[in-house]
């Protein structure tokens, strides 16, 4: 009897793990198969289907919110990942620590699409532009209410001078709250000088009972519902912004900002460089490009398609930034561990006040 | 003790149990525990275990007691009536109605606390309404009463359903004894339901105060990130600022420390006999 | 009079717990049939939604694996949960409380620590995928379940089973005729909770999936940024309408049955057929 009782106890662990490792599959390595890493609603679902129309190559697309989610997962080498979409900073870590193969650029029939400007940009964290092939950019910038500001807004300064107490959202992020405090005091928003980021906390300090919250997604539509007169923003949401309520306007102020650039590499894991390369070169191609700009509204680093787009379209400077915009900002790179770690703890230290 | 054999027999019941803890609780837990005495230089380190002790770390946890103090409190309040007001029901009804408790929480998670910054935001539904009335607008949005609305609201199904059980369960004919006898609602109260219901209560506190602890989706979208709790700081540690060593040591502390306080709460209540958590 | 009058404000008071647990559903519903992509903007009424939720395959995908990942999951965690709880119940007062320390322990980590360390330990021995999550999400369900059942096993009448081991019953014939049916409430709520939770975690399931595995928590999740599609409050609308309906019409059936029921077994005590009703 006592047999017969272990029996049912060991056929229901064996059932529990029967079931858990028949959703798992094994993997068919004759078919060529690409596994994406990708921000999520980072590009129009179709186009996945296309490719694979085109060239008979599977993709395993997978998601994330934030360049630190993508470094975990990618790190714990749970899935060998073989494309990764991520922001400057974490694609200049990934490169330091050999996590990126070199593309051969010379296969990329389209990659001459990608304006002279964006290789440039990519410079500060992918010197030779080897590793990695722009997806898309923006700024930071503060999108506002038109009809609840009064004066100019062009200047970092309307987030400090307690004018609009209250009505202030900015950005719950460590990097991008730090840089328009940096940027506000005339530092480098990489600055590592501790003297500096301890200025820039104190400055933040200062300001936080002027913020109404700390938002990441949401400050877009704090903005457009009202709620706020004024949030930090990426460009790309002050697009969106701007096309739910018209009042809106965004503005890289004077001082300078971030430039940020998205970017795709290819993982050590990849074994079908090939396959990688011809993935890279159909985002690359116009049409796909602007099926994808249509998807995202992000500014694009894709010449063709800013040529086609539409005078109205190409005057938005939140759309399409133009030179001047961008000249005081600067690109965001991976920061030393200590640095790091000082901010964490002044930005906990800002959280907990 | 003569049905001794027979109850050690039934313990084997619980084997697949212990199998599937030591697998998946136990052994994942070792992981964390060895990041947590690690440095991130690598070596042993106990000061990611002591930083929960740290001003910063400690401030925050202490707000996260206040909230889970305060969530679990306003959760026995409102879910006692409501079962009470259950019980009132007749069969059939009960079950309709515990059905219709649970449904809005299989919508998803993020959706709702969405929902909940709409109506709580300054331009949001609830100010409308107020406004409509010619009332001066509510400044509930980024407070902790946002935060405080916000666990209520996810942890009250998780109140309510064993308190529920527990009080269902009791027979209709002690509390006419006792009514009979001439005991007044608030002694029947007090005197039968509430010890009855002890068991059940007992899990609730436990499935809405500890998680509560550690939540931090509600903290960063009602707070508007204003607020912080423990749970903000573990997962800033863990992506924002990958310190996988301090974000387990502040981990295993909490864990250490909420099972230790959970003991001391427990240990006078339950002399002699085993209670529902310990 | 005063009975009825109670009644009434039971009523009344169980009408309120659910206006407030049903304000965001209603926000969620009004947003489905909102003509703007964002959620703060009225762009008028349109059911357009309705239409791109029957052509999205990724959604349909992402609907059906949460289904069937929070109904497994909550299945397999009750099955191992109560006979776990059987177990631990027999068990002797110290290892009974080391065996309710373990069980809290999934409940005390925030979902981050859980979530990173069954990632870091699935992937020695499971490719990440459905398996994997599945896995991770019965880890977590599992102290629900437990936490629900054994208040009522600590009120259960056990000498009724140790009198038909005795009889020579064997467990099993034991376990479901004697025990379970007085389980039941327990073993149900349970279930629900560990159903619920399932179906709302997403930081668990993100770090334990594979590539292209999607549930609609992690799928919403991952809107976030760009603003949640539109078609996700119009799916939870259609989840919600149809699960409201189907318990109308099993309530409805329900309450005739009894009725009939009535008829037949009117000297039956009525706390007999309380079990059966969750």
């Amino acid at each position: 009897m006592r047999k017969r009782k272990n029996a049912v106890l060991l056929a229901v662990v064996l059932g529990a793990a029967c079931v858990s490792l028949a959703g798992c599959g094994g993997k068919e390595k004759e078919k060529r198969e690409l596994t994406v890493f990708n921000y999520g609603e980072y590009m129009d679902p179709d186009m996945i289907d296309q490719f694979t129309e085109e060239t008979g190559i599977r993709i395993h697309y997978e998601e994330a919110l934030t360049p630190e989610e993508m470094y975990t997962k990618y790190k714990s080498g749970a899935i060998e990942y073989d494309l990764l979409c991520t922001s400057d900073y974490m694609l200049q870590k990934l490169i330091e620590e050999g996590e990126f193969q070199k593309i051969d650029m010379d296969q990329l029939e389209y990659k001459n699409n990608i304006g002279e400007r964006y290789w440039e940009f990519s410079k500060a964290f992918d010197p030779e532009n080897a590793y990695t092939v722009p997806y898309f950019w923006g700024t930071v910038g503060i999108l506002y209410d038109t009809t609840k500001t009064d004066g100019p807004v062009d200047s970092w300064d309307v987030l400090f001078n307690g004018k609009y107490a209250g009505e202030i959202v900015m950005q719950n992020s460590i990097r991008d709250t730090f840089m328009v405090a940096l940027k506000y005091l005339g530092y480098s928003l990489n600055s590592d000088s501790e003297a500096e980021l301890r200025e820039a906390q104190e400055l933040l300090l200062k300001q936080k009972p002027d913020v109404q919250a700390y938002l990441v997604d949401e400050a877009r539509d704090e903005v457009v519902a009202g709620n706020a007169t004024m949030a930090v923003v990426y460009s790309g949401e002050a697009y969106l912004g701007h096309q739910y309520n018209e009042n809106l306007a965004y503005v890289v102020p004077k001082e300078g900002s971030n430039v940020w650039l998205d970017s795709w590499g290819v993982t050590k894991y990849c074994d079908d460089l090939d396959a990688a390369q011809q993935f890279l070169d159909f985002l690359c191609r116009e049409d796909v490009a602007k099926k994808n700009f249509e998807y995202i509204y992000y500014s694009t680093p894709n010449e063709a398609v800013l040529a086609s787009l539409s005078e109205e379209e190409r005057a938005d400077e939140s759309l399409v930034p133009p030179d001047d915009a961008t000249e005081n900002c600067e690109v965001s790179v991976q920061m030393s561990q200590e640095t790091t770690d000082l901010m964490d703890t002044l930005w906990k230290e800002l959280k907990a006040d | 003790m003569i049905k001794r054999k027979n109850i050690n027999k039934r313990a084997w019941f619980s084997s697949p149990y212990i199998i599937w803890v030591v697998g998946f609780t136990v052994i994942p837990m070792l992981v964390i525990f060895r990041y947590a005495f690690t440095a991130r230089e690598g070596g042993f380190s106990i000061e990611n275990v002591l930083a929960l002790f740290d001003p910063i770390h400690f401030k925050a946890l202490l707000f996260s007691l206040k909230i889970a103090l305060g969530c679990t409190v306003i959760c026995i309040l409102l879910a006692y009536p409501m079962v009470l007001a259950m019980r009132r029901l007749n069969l059939g009804q009960r079950g309709f109605a515990l059905f219709i408790v649970i449904l809005p929480m299989w919508m998803n998670f993020i959706l709702r606390i969405l929902a909940w910054q709409m109506i709580l935001s300054p331009n949001g539904i609830l100010n409308f309404i107020v406004q409509k009335l010619g009332l001066q607008p509510l400044a509930i949005a980024n407070t902790g009463t946002a935060v405080m609305i916000g666990v209520v609201y996810d942890y009250l199904l998780y109140m309510i359903l064993p308190l529920f059980n527990a009080i269902a369960e009791i027979d209709e004919d002690i509390l006419e004894a006792a009514r009979d006898l001439g005991a007044e609602s608030l002694t029947i109260f007090f005197r039968i339901i509430l010890p009855l219901s002890l068991p059940g209560l007992l899990s609730g506190i436990v499935m809405v105060f500890v998680p509560s602890m550690t939540s931090f989706v509600i903290s960063d979208i009602l707070g508007g990130g204003k607020m912080q709790l423990i749970g903000n700081v573990i997962e800033q540690e863990f992506t924002k600022s990958a310190n996988w060593n301090l974000g387990s040591g502040l981990s295993v502390t909490l864990m250490i420390f909420v099972l230790i306080s959970m003991a001391f709460t427990m240990k006078n209540d339950v002399e002699g006999k085993k209670s529902a958590i310990w | 009079m005063v009975e009825k009058l109670k009644d009434l404000m039971s009523r009344c008071y169980i009408a309120l717990i659910l206006l407030f647990l049903y304000i965001p559903i209603f926000v969620l519903i009004v947003l489905s049939f909102n003509n703007s992509r964002s959620r703060v903007v009225w762009g008028g009424f349109t059911l357009d939604w309705y239409r791109g939720l029957f052509a999205n395959a990724q959604i349909r995908e992402a609907l059906i694996t949460t289904l069937v990942l929070a109904f497994a999951s909550a299945l397999i965690a009750t099955i191992i949960g109560v006979s776990g709880a059987l177990g631990i119940h027999a068990m002797s007062r110290r290892n009974y409380r080391i065996m309710m320390i373990f069980t809290n322990i999934p409940m005390l980590n925030a979902d981050i620590v859980t979530g990173i360390a069954l990632m870091l330990w699935f992937i020695h021995f499971i490719p990440l995928g459905f398996g994997s999550v599945l896995l991770a999400h019965i880890t977590f369900n599992i102290p629900y379940v437990i936490m629900s059942v054994m208040p009522q096993l600590q009120r259960m009448n056990i000498s009724i089973y140790e009198a038909a081991r005795d009889l020579g019953a064997n467990a099993l014939y034991g376990f479901f005729k004697i025990m379970l049916p007085q389980l039941m409430g327990g073993v149900l709520s349970g279930f629900f909770m560990a159903f619920t939770m399932s179906i709302d975690d997403f930081v668990i399931t993100y770090f334990t999936k594979g590539a292209g595995v999607n549930t609609l928590s992690t799928m919403i999740y991952g809107e976030i940024r760009k603003g949640i599609k539109p078609e996700m409050y119009a799916l939870s609308t259609l989840i919600f309408l149809v699960v409201l309906c189907l318990l109308l019409v099993v309530n409805h059936v329900g309450a005739r049955n009894e009725k009939k029921n009535r008829k037949y077994y009117l000297a039956q005590e009525s706390n007999e057929r309380e079990e059966f009703t969750l």
